[in-house]
């Protein structure tokens, strides 16, 4: 027995050493992803509590993306009765964001929302895309490379905010269409995006995200009684560029408060993990079982013996 | 059901040696041995080939609607489903249909189980054509088909579990490629080949192995990056890669069992006696080997359950199709093949398997799309979509009778 387990382990370090070259590699790649955002990184406050649904932001966002003309124009506000499948709209391949209307209970009014990217800090699309078209950069937008993407849709499981979405109209040309934070056209040259600009009730504001952070907590301090102490975005996936207040809970103006606080990348780490164990250890195993299988003399199994297939049977 | 060539109408093809003034390869290959208008008759009298037919004549326009005007001609095209049944089924269920290959090569070549021999090859082939059209569905579902290559090529995002499902799944379907030449060989007549396969056929054996392991698991993986829209029960992080994978083992293994019934059953002609003789111990050896996996699949579900603390969710709705689901694609296959493989009942072991199959399907189409997005509105496919799922499905049936008709899978080639 002793002999036995001497000879398993010697093959294993050895071919262990050699897949070694394959694993460093993967473990490298796995690391890679401590990542917890740029320093200089820019975001938007969204403050439920000022927003009024004119739906400014939607016209100008279509406007500044050359998106397509809606069905129902935007001074058209009948668009809050209606529903998608889900029952409220979402962004999707015709629109980078939506704003929704809202009953909750605590309020004799309907409460606003705004729906687009929330540009995460450690994006799940990003980490979930193979081909790398997602890219975060230092200002802290998420863009989206329409040339290298195969349209597997990964990003769009991923995303914990349901924000990505598909042009599956196009059989050429389709792609993921999503918010990219004006990068090309405005954030890239230090300006607010289109829809910030737009918005008559500083409802948005545009700045670094640690002064967000302080303005939000300034803004819960001074009127405790008009937000709930929130601010989601702060951690929610691992913390967000766009953050929000709500004057009730956030759970009452649609937000999905399943989102975990840590970034969806956290949750497949276990199996990137595995991933060179198996690489190191199952060579040597499963070599290891075969010299073992062939030098036990196992005379008891006799193999079927068809007729005519001699060199089937020799084993090697 | 009549299977497609009578005995006394051709002879089946077995051997290289050709008659004496008789044109070869076209006629002795590929058509059975039959004459043109012989084979063309059989094909035409066999019910089967109907069916297939008006499937293909209803399924291949709505392919080339597919490629013509998008992916929205012939499915919802939901933002909230991203995957649909075309994925669920196509790569979900049919891969780990497909572990067969790896299982048995370890079995055959890794653990010296002679006594497997003769269903190898079958498993091999069953291995391959699962893993190659897993890959057709993947070029109906994929929104730029003619990008498949990029993330090998192009443009690499190394730490996402799609990459590694890639790039594995494109190498063992090259080292099934290679592990199926042996009986290419033999048909085509080249026996370089098979000699020089047998040579790396360990190393080969070896390579299945840890690619099988590491993309049986990342398909389970993938959806960790979905913890908080998949159903708790379908989805535990720690674990989802042990569950796909471990039910991958017993998946591949009862998938033989019923590919190799079905032969027995309708295709006895094709078979020689190595195969049919020794059927029934192959079956019973591989159903126990499936009851292990079934039921370290069923402890390592409750323990994920337990890890989770998720006892609570059992009592709600889903939880009572949770267990629905566990009772009759995990415990009721157990119980069969407890029972048939002590008190060797072979219908027993075959409708076993049969559920068991389904069961893996059920199980994934669960996770990619019954309790994905569990809090919103149920996606219901299309019904296009679900034709063209049948479509791949048939094309899958056909080319594998095709080989299985004339490559030595089930039969042993006669050597000189
Ligand atoms: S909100 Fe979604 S699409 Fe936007 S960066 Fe985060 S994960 Fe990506
Ligand atoms: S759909 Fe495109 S962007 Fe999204 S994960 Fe797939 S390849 Fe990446």
């Amino acid at each position: 027995m002793k002999l036995r387990v001497n000879r398993r382990t010697f093959l294993g370090s050895m071919v262990s050493a050699a897949a070694s070259l394959f694993v460093g590699q993967t473990a490298e790649n796995a690391s890679a992803h401590d990542f917890t955002g740029y320093e200089s990184s820019k975001g938007v406050l969204v403050d439920l509590s000022r927003c009024v649904g004119c739906r400014s932001c939607e016209a100008a966002c279509n406007k500044e993306q050359g998106l397509p003309e809606p069905e129902i124009g935007f001074d058209d506000l009948s668009i809050f009765k209606q529903t998608g499948p889900d029952g409220k709209r979402r962004p999707d391949d015709k629109a980078y964001t939506v704003v929704n209307a809202y009953d909750p209970p605590l309020l004799d009014h309907p409460l606003f929302r705004k729906i687009q990217c929330n540009h995460c800090l450690e994006p799940a699309c990003l980490t979930a895309c193979f081909v790398n078209a997602y890219t975060k950069t230092p200002e802290g937008a998420v863009v989206y490379n329409a040339d290298v993407c195969v349209g597997c849709r990964t990003c769009m499981i991923a995303c914990p905010f349901s924000i990505p979405a598909f042009r599956y109209s196009s059989a050429f040309h389709p792609r993921i269409m999503k918010c990219i934070f004006c990068y090309d056209s405005r954030l890239s040259k230090n300006l607010p995006p289109a829809c910030v600009e737009a918005c008559p009730m500083e409802a948005l504001t545009f700045g670094d995200r640690k002064t967000l952070l302080r303005i939000a907590r300034n803004r819960l301090r001074e009127h405790p009684g008009r937000y709930v102490q929130h601010i989601y975005g702060e951690f929610e996936a691992g913390g967000t560029s766009w953050l929000y207040l709500s004057p009730v809970p956030f759970a009452d103006a649609g937000f999905d408060m399943h989102v975990p606080n840590q970034p969806i990348i956290n949750y497949v780490k276990d199996f990137l993990a595995v991933v060179p164990m198996v690489l190191t250890i199952w060579p040597g195993l499963f070599a290891g079982f075969y010299l073992l299988s062939r030098r036990s003399g196992k005379a008891a199994i006799q193999p079927p013996q068809p007729e005519d297939s001699s060199d089937e049977n020799t084993g090697r | 059901m009549k299977i497609l060539v009578d005995e006394q109408l051709g002879l089946p093809i077995i051997r290289n040696e050709k008659a004496p003034q008789t044109a070869w390869k076209l006629r002795e290959k590929l058509l059975l041995g039959l004459s043109p208008s012989d084979y063309r008759r059989a094909l035409i009298n066999n019910p089967v080939n109907w069916f297939l037919a008006l499937v293909l004549l209803v399924g291949l326009p709505l392919l080339a609607q597919r490629y013509l005007f998008g992916l929205q001609a012939i499915t919802h095209g939901s933002q909230d489903y991203p995957w649909g049944i075309i994925l669920g089924f196509g790569l979900f269920g049919m891969v780990p249909l497909s572990a067969s290959g790896f299982l048995l090569s370890t079995a055959v070549e890794i653990f010296d189980r002679k006594d497997f021999q003769p269903i190898e090859r079958l498993a091999l082939l069953n291995g391959l054509l699962g893993y190659f059209f897993a890959v057709v569905f993947l070029l109906v579902d994929l929104g730029m088909p003619w990008r498949l290559a990029y993330p090998m090529f192009v443009s690499f995002g190394p730490a996402a579990v799609l990459f590694l499902v890639a790039w594995h799944v494109a190498t063992y379907l090259s080292v099934q490629i290679a592990e199926m030449l042996p009986s290419f060989s033999e048909w085509a007549d080249t026996p370089a080949i098979k000699k020089f396969i047998k040579k790396i056929a360990l190393g080969l054996t070896i390579a299945g192995i840890i690619l099988s392991t590491l993309h049986q698991g990342a398909l389970g993986a993938l959806f960790c990056y979905a913890p908080a829209k998949i159903h708790p029960l379908w989805i535990s992080p720690e674990f989802q890669w042990i569950h796909f994978f471990c039910s991958s083992i017993f998946a591949g293994l009862c998938m033989v069992i019923v590919v190799s019934s079905l032969i027995r059953r309708f295709m006895t002609w094709r078979c020689d006696r190595n195969f049919l003789d020794n059927l029934d111990e192959i079956t019973i050896g591989l159903a126990r080997g499936a009851s292990y996996g079934l039921i370290t699949y069923f402890i390592i579900k409750i323990v994920a359950i337990a890890h989770d603390q998720e006892w609570l969710y059992l009592v709600s709705g889903w939880g009572l199709y949770y267990l629905l689901e566990i009772v009759l694609a995990v415990l009721l296959p157990l119980f069969l093949f407890s029972y048939g493989v002590r008190h060797r009942i072979m219908g027993f072991l075959r409708w076993g398997s049969v559920i068991a199959v389904l069961g893996i399907v059920w199980n994934r189409l669960n996770t990619v799309l019954i309790t994905y997005n569990w809090q919103h509105q149920q996606e219901i496919p299309h019904w296009k979509e679900v034709w063209v799922v049948i479509t791949l499905l048939s094309i899958y049936f056909i080319t594998y009778r095709f080989i299985l008709y004339r490559l030595p899978v089930v039969f042993t080639w006669k050597q000189e």
